[in-house]
């Protein structure tokens, strides 16, 4: 387990770059929802909801 | 079967929500493959130690980077060609996505570049027009916030994404055309110079950034739509709140 996280001694740097990398993926999954939310609402408010 | 029927935003917009949790779900299972392949399976490189182990992250994100481009000028050209609101609207979707990858392909790079090379940074031939294809990408969502009109911004918008795409085959040709420090390519379809398992692995997490950019661009599609196509009066687009 501890070589895992050690990556022989280039810890630092595999997982500098898959961190960041995974930050930047949630970030925009993150930003994808709000917008999501924001433009569903306000698709709801102008009255463009399904009418069942 | 007219598939042409799908050129209408509110046509696509319910193609699109079906589609996107498919391509999400997907993307998920191949990461988790493709990553178990490239911790778990593939073995620790002789000359770079694990330090390797960031191709299966850096060649997948560097390739969606390009990938994306071409096809955001592709539905670019289209937008221009046949005025369609849809192929801009696409356009508009794919840039943030295309930009992400190309900032996690110089990010990732650079962390591979520090232990391998000596170098965060070159100004070689390929990360210097990387660089530049991440400019492009802020130019071109720049560029749609700064015009008011939509279809003004769409041409516009066009414009720049056709005339950037020349540095796509910049970058992928740069390790060919110049003596420069970014290696040349591992893969070819005689005689591939990295090993099985790694390529694999590789390969599969192509796939994985693949599925996630068409996911995330369809969802993204999606609220463009909505945005954009408002008091278009359509019934039963969006979901009472509350519901699914």
């Amino acid at each position: 387990m501890t070589g895992f996280f050690a990556m022989g001694g280039y810890g630092f740097y595999v997982w500098s770059a898959y961190g960041v990398a995974a930050l930047a993926i949630i970030a925009e999954l993150l930003a994808l929802r709000a917008r999501r939310n924001a433009c569903r609402a306000a698709a709801a408010a102008r009255g463009e909801t399904a009418s069942l | 079967m007219n598939f042409y029927r799908y050129s209408s935003p509110s046509a696509f917009y319910p193609l699109a929500g079906t589609l996107a949790p498919w391509f999400g779900w997907s993307a998920s299972l191949l990461a988790i493959a493709g990553l178990w392949i490239g911790f778990g399976l593939a073995p620790t490189d002789f000359q770079q130690g694990d330090a390797y182990r960031i191709i299966f992250i850096h060649v997948p994100a560097a390739w969606m980077s390009m990938f994306i481009y071409l096809v955001m000028a592709f539905w670019s050209a289209l937008s221009l060609g046949f005025n369609t609101r849809l192929s801009a609207m696409m356009a508009q979707a794919l840039a943030p996505t295309g930009a992400l990858m190309t900032f996690i392909a110089l990010w990732t790079g650079a962390f591979w570049g520090r232990p391998t090379w000596g170098t965060y940074w070159a100004w070689d031939a390929r990360m210097t027009s990387e660089l530049i294809l991440l400019f492009l990408y802020f130019g071109v969502i720049a560029l749609r916030n700064a015009i008011d009109d939509d279809r003004r911004a769409d041409r516009a918008c066009a414009v720049l994404a056709l005339v950037g795409a020349v540095n796509v085959p910049i970058i992928y040709f740069s390790v060919y055309w110049w003596n420069t420090l970014h290696q040349g390519s591992s893969i070819s379809v005689a005689a591939p110079k990295i090993a099985p398992i790694m390529l694999t692995g590789m390969l599969i997490m192509a796939l994985a950034a693949w599925f996630y950019s068409i996911a995330v661009a369809l969802v993204r599609v999606r609220c463009i739509i909505l945005e954009r196509e408002r008091g278009a009066a359509w019934a039963g687009l969006v979901a009472e709140p509350g519901k699914a």
